[in-house]
């Protein structure tokens, strides 16, 4: 083996981060930051403005990918991840540090990039391989195979706004696995359309895969990994954690939840604004079975500032690292007051739950995330199973059990509600 | 839906090709300033003629009059100068004899390309803040291709000047050859304009709520419809450092079989090329950012 074909050498990043989200600024806001600049500088001393403001992304990310290699990069929100995909695809600059490459790279962080609602299918597919860097001989020679790919022939000359999702994203999907670039950056497209249709985007990755191009895949979805990898990179806060083959990256990353980082247990340590922090969380009972309601009680307190009011998340996710259910207090218009010390209950009945462990991450929202408690608790559900009768015929497909009911009768005595 | 994808899945493997020979890139911190890189832009020309394509495309979707738009625009405010500027304020006495309609129409083409091209770059960049975040390419194939998208317009109202001299008897002279030079002038001079308010909009979004007051007030320090004899003769040298000043003279001269004022012209192409290379240089500077703060 000669040269690698990535290689990854003490990469850096960091984002200057102004008050709360700063984005961009106005000129009243930069005129009024330069008229105060000297006065916040005797306040401040020097040093201090730039370290507050300033937030690692990538610390000294080192690692090598082969020619043929797969690799998974996996984290939680906020390791670096996207930070690393967008450097990999030159789309912002690292602070430090650089990456070769051997061999013309491509990427792909989302499906549909630039695709206009107004233009047919047809239109949108130059336009998006374009885009995406095929040149026009290449794409007029695998036009049919991407319209093939697709399955929407029929509607090539109609504009893409009168599409339904499904139809759009398998258009958009059907150009992104035709680009053939020796070396492909993939950010979470497989989490788009339906199981179908991610189904055969797994096999297409897969024939990538073993093409013997170079992959980089970021996803949360572990099983995906696993498949799709014969290496991974697990990144944490920005710096690298360990990388090696699949599994042994995968497991060191999911026993990361159970362990319960030392890190985010320590409430000033996490990402968010930090107003507010979790600072303690359980659930209310040690073993719930499948069917009943769970429950979490956490406490929040204040820590610096005050909102008038915030919202609270809780994502739910399975051993696998799976995101089984999202509960956002903001979709049924609750919101948590402002106060010196407040408590609280989480609760769902379902989906039931099978039988196992999952992991809850809370959240507390403005505008922006205050607090990101990954890992905050863990709920056990007990082995018994829902249903009446599953002790001889217990379900093994899905990823949760359903509450459902079947019933049957003969045409002459329809039920009132069916049509 | 669900049975015909599935049995359509089975795509055959594709051929395998042959290799082509590895490239090798490096990425890492650019530090300094950094040249126009007209050989990448030149590699990614698709990029630019698709998207080119794809503003004009849409640009009249769903209107009634489609392109009829582009004649309409420079009609009607020839018309109405006519009857203000031309008739009221007797501004139709002082174009050397040339009919007043036709004579802002000449200075309206010019300048109605260069209003909408640095206009639609302004908000090019944040309009495309999708791409910019999820794909790399040259950043400066965005306002150009605005720019370029504009010409379409131009293209059509200069059929309209064209009826226009025939219907007015306008004498034809060998100046008109000259025409391309002049427009690409401006088109230099639009795309600088465009990719400055355009990089600076990425930052700083009161940028397009100016760029079109601004805009109107450089239209009356443009003689666009007002004759430039208006202006004191020892004004001239200040009114050519503003390259449409210049370069709208040209394309009277060239259209309306007019002696051209050499020096004013040369000082005004001048002034274009260094507006957009300073622009060009700028946008290179801070595109590196763009992904971070868009």
């Amino acid at each position: 083996m000669s040269q690698p074909a990535v290689s990854v050498e003490d990469l850096s990043k960091w984002y200057q981060l102004g008050p709360k989200g700063y984005r961009y600024g106005t000129l009243a806001e930069v005129i009024a930051k330069a008229a105060t600049a000297p006065i916040r500088r005797l306040t401040q001393g020097r040093g201090a403005a730039r370290e507050q403001g300033t937030v690692w992304a990538l610390n000294g990310v080192s690692f090598q990918a082969g020619t043929g290699d797969v690799v998974g990069i996996i984290g939680r929100n906020g390791a670096g991840k996207s930070t690393l995909l967008k450097i990999l695809s030159r789309i912002t600059e690292p602070t430090s540090g650089r990456i070769r490459l051997q061999g013309r790279g491509g990427s792909l962080l989302e499906v549909g990039t630039g695709f206009h609602p107004d233009l047919t299918g047809r239109e949108n597919v130059y336009l998006n391989a374009t885009i995406l860097g095929m040149k026009r001989r290449e794409l007029e020679r695998q036009f049919d195979a991407i319209v093939e790919f697709s399955g929407v022939e029929r509607f090539l000359d109609t504009p893409v706004k009168r599409y339904s999702n499904g139809m759009y994203v398998r258009l958009a999907f059907a150009v992104a696995a035709h680009l053939n670039p020796e070396i492909m950056v993939v950010d979470e497209v497989l989490a788009v359309g339906d199981t179908e249709f991610q189904k055969k985007c797994l096999g297409k990755m897969q024939d990538v895969a073993h093409s013997g191009r170079t992959v980089l895949f970021v996803s949360h979805n572990m099983h995906a990994i696993s498949v799709l990898c014969n290496k991974a990179v697990f990144l944490r806060g920005g710096r690298l954690i360990c990388a090696g083959d699949t599994q042994s990256v995968v497991d060191e990353y999911l026993t990361s939840f159970t362990q319960g980082e030392q890190e985010d247990q320590q409430p000033d340590r996490r990402s968010g604004t930090g107003e507010y922090r979790f600072v303690a969380v359980r659930p209310t009972r040690e073993y719930f079975s499948p069917d009943e309601e769970k429950a979490i009680w956490f406490q929040i307190e204040r820590r610096r500032g005050k909102l008038p009011q915030v919202y609270l998340a809780a994502h739910l996710f399975n051993s696998q690292g799976v995101e089984i259910a999202q509960f956002d207090s903001r979709l049924v218009g609750q919101w948590a007051k402002d106060r010196e010390v407040t408590e609280g209950i989480v609760s769902f009945t379902t989906p039931w739950l099978k039988p196992g462990s999952y992991r809850i991450d809370l959240s507390i929202w403005e505008d922006d995330i205050v607090d990101r408690f990954e890992g905050a608790c863990t709920l056990n559900v007990s082995p018994v199973l829902p249903y009446p009768n599953s002790a001889q015929h217990g379900p093994s497909g899905g990823m949760v059990f359903g509450d459902f009911n079947w019933r049957t009768y003969a045409p002459e005595e329809a039920l009132p509600h069916a049509s | 839906m669900t049975t015909e994808l599935l049995t359509n899945s089975n795509t055959p493997p594709r051929v395998a090709e042959p290799p082509p020979p590895p490239m090798s890139q490096v990425i890492e911190a650019t530090e300094g300033r950094l040249g126009i890189d007209w050989a990448e832009i030149w590699n990614y020309r698709e990029l630019l003629y698709f998207l080119t394509w794809r503003d004009i495309k849409i640009r009249y979707k769903q209107t009634v009059l489609g392109a009829a738009w582009a004649v309409f625009q420079p009609v009607m405010t020839m018309i109405v100068f006519s009857i203000f500027f031309g008739r009221l304020a007797r501004l139709g006495e002082q174009t050397g004899g040339v009919p007043y309609p036709i004579y802002v129409y000449a200075g309206l083409l010019p300048w109605t390309f260069f209003a909408n091209a640095v206009g639609f770059s302004t908000n090019s960049l944040v309009a495309s803040s999708n791409l910019i975040t999820k794909v790399y390419f040259p950043r400066l194939v965005v306002p150009l291709a605005t720019v370029a998208a504009g010409l379409v317009d131009l293209m059509i109202s200069l059929g309209v000047l064209l009826g226009l001299m025939v219907y007015y008897g306008t004498p034809v002279s060998w100046e008109l050859a000259l025409v391309p030079l002049f427009l690409a002038g401006t088109v230099l001079t639009a795309a600088g304009v465009g990719t400055l308010t355009a990089a600076l909009t990425v930052a700083y979004r009161d940028v397009r709520y100016i760029t079109p007051f601004l805009l109107q007030l450089w239209m009356f320090v443009t003689p666009v419809i007002y004759p430039p004899s208006l202006v004191p003769r020892q004004w001239h040298w200040l009114l050519s450092l503003n390259p449409m000043a210049g370069l709208i003279d040209g394309f009277r001269a060239a259209f309306l079989a007019r002696t051209l004022d050499w020096s004013h012209i040369g000082i005004s192409l001048a002034v274009s090329a260094v507006v957009f290379w300073t622009a060009a240089i700028y946008f290179r500077g801070v595109e590196r950012r763009f992904a971070d703060i868009i």
